[in-house]
Order: structure tokens, then sequence, then C-alpha cells
């Protein structure tokens, strides 16, 4: 078979006046042509689409800054630091579904965005980073701000290239865009030595495309659907369990159909959360560590689990010999590797989402009666509801303070969060009902990317509220992307959970050291709202739970970026949990229970 | 609240699925999912020959933590193409994870487990020269070759399976061996069947083509 990266060169060489003529019909906005190596990297994002790049300037990535200083409709946001430039970008892949881009220099710039880059990986978030290198002859020599970069990134992205030629590098762009976008998404990087970005060339890159022989699968195995379906239609206590790529898929209206056709409960993962409206009676909310005790019972207890677009990653599953145990385990995903790699599957469904659920609903002939399995599923919501003790009790109850910005905000409103206890309330307390609403770092468990994410989701979704809740110690970690917030005079609301600790650190040295607590707790904190004010954002402040809703509302009516600094109980703790690698029927609902687990 | 009076049955008084399904939801008697004894694997993957490829597999394998017996890896016809011979010992599942991880990276283009393959390695190895006309007899029976021959030393080449290179080694241990150095294993299929093709990519083999191969391949 063919292969297209070298076909297309001479391809692209040989017809400029046919893109030449296509490119100004679809962008009207006149290029002058490629003429550098650089050039053709941002004739390269303008074929993908791009509009919007998050990124920091530095010595070997100035070549192509300054090819971009001719191209005014690229919008490029310029990050505090590069960490925040890939949590940006990440965020923005996944408000838009399209990869977001992220720039850094070489060096220092490319190692800043590892963490970044590690958290797209483990979330399969759709990035393309693209990194200045040091001129191709100082490869190897240990040169100043020499880092290899493709060599530090390779296990935490979907592929990276290093790029060698000028008429190629336009392409080799491309073809990393496409990548981060098709099949399972992921980041992609391109490191750009200064000389391949100099250097002359009117290649002209062709619009993005996966290599020939990347063919990412379509359609599950005829066989396996219709034995999914026949245990499925003899089963009693169906589950679905709704994953991240459900929204990644874009299966998410299918899967509602779905669920809603033959009336089976779903749970979500935290990926998953706005996949299915938790407002639908059907709805048994998020599964796992911190999930509601009835979407783990119902896990716990199902007999048939249609897993969609999961890893079965261990903060769901617990100890994987205690997760659904009596059940036959239907998977559908993008990537084989994902079939049995944490829970077997009975049934490996492996295509896009959308597609399979098609499948299995065309081979369906009747679905099972689970009247007496609502039923059960109905006595669980209401026996272990989701609790806390009332907002008039002092001090203020971190729930609340969720609650209520829920409340005030209007109903489409994007939540990104940071890590830790935070984001577990934000989880619990925030009811999500639409897709690509949830923006938060799941897998990798980044501390602090809850700034720089609500900062890639309002740029890439302007006319959306976008609330991020933060914790202290997780705001601190990327405090200095407040400066970009301000400078690009974005409308959004930082809510801080403050609780003057490693919240969750300090919980499970409650719960499992024996409430040593080492190194978690600061006993004192920036003044948040007064820090604010100082990065030129307006701050605010609550101390008691009468001020919550004035206070938010002010905040969220504030035409521009604030932050509100909620101090919270600090003895509050994230209820629901089951502890690392425990049994999900078996929960703790409070600290006096969790010692019990242990 | 005691650990008694918390939600849900303890797990040992739950029931479980038995045994084991294949790829297509047939139940296989007598496989219990939880044991499986290691074994050995030959895979052949065709990558594009390009910088990074070896050292992106390679990676692949210490951070996965599968247990990589060796890898082969040299020029094909194609000159855009090179050949990895990879042999594992992992247990089944953990093969079919390796395959298929490897599989999802972007420069590989097939691959393929080879249980029926014509496979062979290459040993050279340093004895010291006292007995040059034993050392000879030696390689003769081995049908190997001598690169080089000193009044110290003789260095000889040995083509073979795992067991002719492990046998020989152990006959040229009475001279004396001074140093050694083996290839890992080179494979292709057997037959007509192919061993990893380009006009095949599976670069994201559903588990039912993987069946198929497993299967074609019994």
């Amino acid at each position: 078979m063919d292969r297209t990266a070298q076909q297309q060169p001479p391809t692209a060489q040989h017809d400029p006046p046919e893109s030449d003529t296509s490119a100004s019909q679809a962008e009207p906005s006149e290029s002058d042509g490629v003429e550098t190596g650089a050039d053709a990297v941002v004739a390269a994002l303008e074929a993908a689409g791009v509009d919007d790049l998050f990124g920091v300037q530095g010595g070997a990535i100035m070549p192509v800054y300054d090819a971009l200083y001719d191209h005014d409709e690229l919008n490029h946001v310029t990050m505090a630091h590069e960490q925040g430039a890939a949590h940006a970008a990440d965020a923005y892949g996944i408000v838009t579904g399209e990869p977001g881009v992220c720039l850094a220099t070489s060096g220092p710039g490319a190692t800043n965005l590892v963490t970044g880059l590690a958290d797209a990986s483990m979330d399969s978030d759709p990035v393309l980073a693209l990194t200045g290198q040091v001129p191709t002859d100082f490869v190897g020599s240990d040169a100043f701000q020499e880092t290899d970069t493709t060599g530090v990134t390779q296990p935490i992205t979907k592929h990276n290239s290093f790029a060698q030629d000028p008429d190629t590098v336009g392409d080799a762009v491309g073809t990393a865009w496409a990548l981060a976008n098709d099949g399972r998404q992921g980041p992609t990087l391109v490191d750009l030595p200064k000389d391949v970005s100099l250097a002359e060339t009117t290649s002209e890159p062709d619009s993005p495309e996966t290599p020939d022989t990347y063919s990412p699968p379509t359609e599950a195995d005829e066989v396996v659907v219709r034995a999914a379906t026949e245990a499925l239609e003899a089963t009693q206590r169906p589950v679905i369990l709704a994953g991240g790529g459900v929204i990644k898929g874009e299966a998410c209206d299918r899967l509602r159909s779905f669920a809603r056709e033959y009336e089976i409960p779903v749970v979500t993962t935290m990926p998953g959360l706005g996949s299915f409206p938790e407002d639908d009676p059907l709805s048994m909310g998020m599964a796992g560590m911190h999930g509601t005790g009835y979407a783990n019972l119902a896990l716990a207890n199902c007999d048939f689990l249609l897993g969609v677009g999961t890893r079965f990653d261990d903060r769901l599953t617990g100890g994987v010999e205690t997760f659904a145990p009596e059940a036959e385990v239907a998977h559908v995903d993008i990537d084989p590797a994902e079939m049995s790699k944490n829970i077997f599957a009975d049934y490996p469904l492996v295509g896009d989402a959308r597609r399979v659920l098609d499948q299995l609903d065309d081979a369906i002939a009747t679905g099972p009666d689970l009247t007496e399995w609502h039923e059960t599923c109905k006595r669980w919501v209401e026996t272990y509801p989701l609790e806390y003790e009332m907002p008039d009790s002092d001090p203020l109850k971190p729930e609340y303070v969720v609650e209520t910005a829920d409340a005030v905000t209007p109903e489409e409103t994007i939540v990104t969060t940071g890590v830790g206890q935070h984001q577990m309330w934000a989880c619990l307390f925030w009811e999500y009902t639409e897709p690509r609403t949830w923006v938060s770092s799941h897998g990798l468990g980044t501390m602090g990317y809850g700034l720089p994410a609500a900062i890639g989701a309002k740029v890439a979704a302007p006319e959306t509220e976008v609330v991020c809740f933060e914790g202290d110690g997780s705001l601190l970690m990327t405090i200095q992307s407040l400066s970009v917030a301000v400078r690009e005079n974005l409308d959004i609301t930082v809510v801080v959970l403050n609780n003057e600790a490693i919240g969750m650190v300090r919980q499970w040295q409650d719960g499992f050291f024996e409430g040593r607590h080492m190194a978690s707790e600061y006993g004192w904190v920036p003044e948040f709202d007064t820090l604010a004010e100082a990065f030129g954002a307006r701050g605010f402040r609550i101390d008691e739970a009468e001020d919550v809703e004035a206070t938010l509302t002010a905040a969220h009516e504030y035409d521009g970026p604030a932050v509100v600094d909620a101090h919270i109980d600090p003895e509050e703790n994230v209820y629901p949990m089951v502890p690392s690698g425990g049994d999900n029927a078996r929960f703790a609902l409070n600290d006096e229970q969790l010692e019990g687990l242990e | 609240m005691s650990r008694g009076e918390l939600p849900g049955a303890p797990p040992e008084k739950r029931r479980t699925p038995d045994g084991e399904r294949t790829d297509q939801g047939i139940p296989v008697e007598g496989v219990d999912r939880q044991t499986h004894e290691p074994r050995r694997a030959v895979l052949s993957a065709l990558v594009k020959h390009e910088p990074g490829v070896l050292a992106e597999v390679s990676g692949l394998f210490s951070r996965r933590q599968y247990n990589i017996e060796s890898l082969t890896v040299g020029e094909t016809i194609d000159d855009s193409l090179a050949r990895m011979t990879i042999v594992v010992e992992e247990s089944r599942p953990n093969i079919d994870q390796v395959k298929k991880q490897l599989a999802k990276r972007i420069p590989v283009i097939s691959v393929r487990e080879l249980e029926e393959a014509v496979q062979r390695e290459l040993v050279i190895v340093k004895v010291d020269g006292d007995s040059p006309d034993q050392v000879n007899a030696i390689t003769e029976m081995y049908d190997g070759q001598t690169l080089d021959a000193g009044p110290r030393s003789i260095t000889v080449e040995i083509t073979g399976d795992e067991q002719r290179i492990d046998a020989a080694i152990d006959a040229y241990r009475q001279f004396g061996i001074r140093e050694l150095t083996r290839t890992g294993y080179a494979a292709l299929a057997r037959g007509e069947k192919p061993t990893a093709q380009v006009s095949e990519p599976n670069q994201a083999p559903t588990e039912a083509q993987v069946k198929t191969e497993t299967i074609a391949d019994d």
C-alpha cells in the first residue's frame, strides 16, 4: 500500500495553483504564501481550521511566532507559563471537540508542557503541541535550552515527530493535528528545529490527513453484537456505564435515546459527566471512589454492564475482584487495547461509540422487563442521597457553595476544576446535563488544572459562562494564569473552596495515616481576594453561608475575571468514599465509617 | 457504624460469572480467567523505518512492564519499512495486550504473532585458542564458521534456533569462552502464510480480527 507521507510532498509541489485557489476560496484573509518552514507550519494550522493558539514565546520558537505576526486571523493567547498553555489547549479541545493548539520554545518551554501533555494523554483530550528546538546542527550537543523533547514526550503523546525538512514540515504539523483529532483522541507534538523553521520553502501543506496506515475501527463485529444483545435481552439488572468516550465520540444523543428506549439505568464515570443528563429519572449519577452510593450499588449489583467509552480506571472500579462481580461486561471502545485491559470484556465491541450503539439497537428484538430493577435502584437513591449539613450552620459548607453557584448561573455553564476535595464537591453537587460542560483533570489528577482550563474554555466558548472551582492548594500551583485572564479580559468566575490545606491528602491522613497531618496543612494561605485585586481581577470573600448567594451572583455578573475566596469548613471531608482498591458496594458516608473500612 | 452495617453483600458472598469467554462472547470450557501461565510468543511487527521507532517500541515494553526476551530490528525490501522480531514471555492476556499496544503506536503498521515460524538466532563466540582442532570440530558439527583465528583466540559464528545455540555455547565452554554476543531471534511465518504485511494494516485490529488470526495460525 502507498504511504502518504512519501507521496504528498511532490504532489503538493506540483499543484501550487490548485491549492492556492482552494485556499483563497476557503480563507478570505489574504496570506502571503509560504516562504519559510515557519510559514508552512502556520499554513498547516490554517488548513486545519485552527482559530486560537495558547503559547509562550522563546528563542527556538521565535521563527514560528514571527510567521504568526502576519496572521491576525489566528488568535494567539499569550500564557504566563507553558503548563498553563497545555491545560488551556486541553480544555479548548474538550469544549470544542477539536485539538487545542499550544506552542512553547525548546528546553524548559517544552518540559513545562509535559504535565499538560501527560494530562491530555490520560484523558484522551485532543491537543497539538508545537515546540521549538535548537538548530539541527546543534541537536545532540547539549546546546543552550536543548532537551530531547520527542524523547521526553514519547510516552505521553499519541504520536510525536521531529521535523527535519522545511518542505514537509507543514504536512507533519497537519498529520499531527489529524492524529490528535481522529480515532481515540490524544495529544500529539511536532518538534521544530529553528533552522527548519527559518529555511526557505514554498511547499504549501495539504489539508490535514492521518497516515494511510492509520485506520481506527468503526463498526463492531456483528457476531459479538448479536451475542451481547442476546445477553442483554435476558438480563434483569443491566446498567450502562457512560465514560468520556461517549462525549468524545459525539454519541451522547445516541446513548440517551438507547438508554431511554430500553429504560436502562445510567451511571457515568467522572469524564463522562454530562454525557447523560443527571436530572433524567434513569440517571444514577457518577460512580467510583467518590461516586454516589446509588451509582456504586448499581454497579456492584448489576448482572449486565454496558461500558461505553470508558477505560475502567482504578478510581472507578476499586478492587477489580469486587467490581460488578455478578455482571457480564459488554465493552464499547474505539481502542482495541482497552478491551480486557483492566476489566475482562465478555463482549468486546470495538468501534465508534455512536455506530456500535446503532448496531446494538438494531440487533435487540425486545428489551428486558426491568420493573423490579427500577424499584431497587429507586430505593438506593432514596436510601443514600447526597447529603451535607444545612448551610445555615456555621462554618460554611463547600457543598452549599457549589450548589448555589449552579443555581445562580445558566444551565449550559461550563465548569472547570483543579484536583482535590473541591473537584469532588464540584462533581457531586453540581448537576450536569450537557456534554462538554465539565472540564477537569481526571486520569492524571493535575492540581492547578482549573484556572488555565477556564481560560481555554472561555476562549473556546466566549458566549458561555465559565465557573472554575479551585482549592487553595491547587490554585496556588498555576495562579500566574490569572494575569492572562486579566490581560485578555476573560469573563470567568473562579471560586476558591479555601480550607487552608491540601484537603484530600489530609482526608487520607485522617482515614489511613492515623491523623498524622504531614505537609498537608498550610496554616496560612494568601488572601485570594486581595491577591486577585493585585492581578487586576475582581476579588470577593465569603465567610458566612448567608453571603454565598449574593456574592456568587455579584461575581458571576462582574464582566471580567472574578475570584471568590470562600472560606469553608476546614473539617469538611468528601463522602461517599470507597477506599483505594476497595469494594464499590462498601462505601463510607462519614469519617467513622471510613475508619471501619480501612 | 460497624463494618457489618455497611450496604451491600461482602465480596465472598457474591456470585461471579464462571470462566472465560472467547472474543466473540462464547464461554470457553475449563479456562479460569484468573490463572494464566506465562508462555513464550514470537511477534513480528512491520514498522516505519524512521528515527525513534525502536525507542518508541522498547519504551512501550518497559513502561508497561512487559517481559521482553529479545528484540531484533532490520531493513526489509522496502527502504521505508523495517521489521522487528520480538520475543516475549507473558501470560495470554498480557500477550494480547502487547500485540494491541504495539499495533496502537502510529509508526507500527502491522503486528502478528508467529505461532509457526522459521526462526534463527546468530551467536558470535570468542574462545581461547589453545585447542584449534577441537574448536574447529565443534564449529563444523554445528555448521558454524570461523570468523577469526589467532594464536590466543578463535572467534566463530553459529546460527540456529535457541536450543542449538545453547548447545553450541555449552560445547565451547570447555575451551574457555572469553566473550560472546547473541542477536536474538529473527523470524518469518512458515510456508505461504504472510508474516506482517503492509496490505493488511491492523493499526487497530478488532478483537474478531485478532481472533481470526490466532485461529488461522493454529
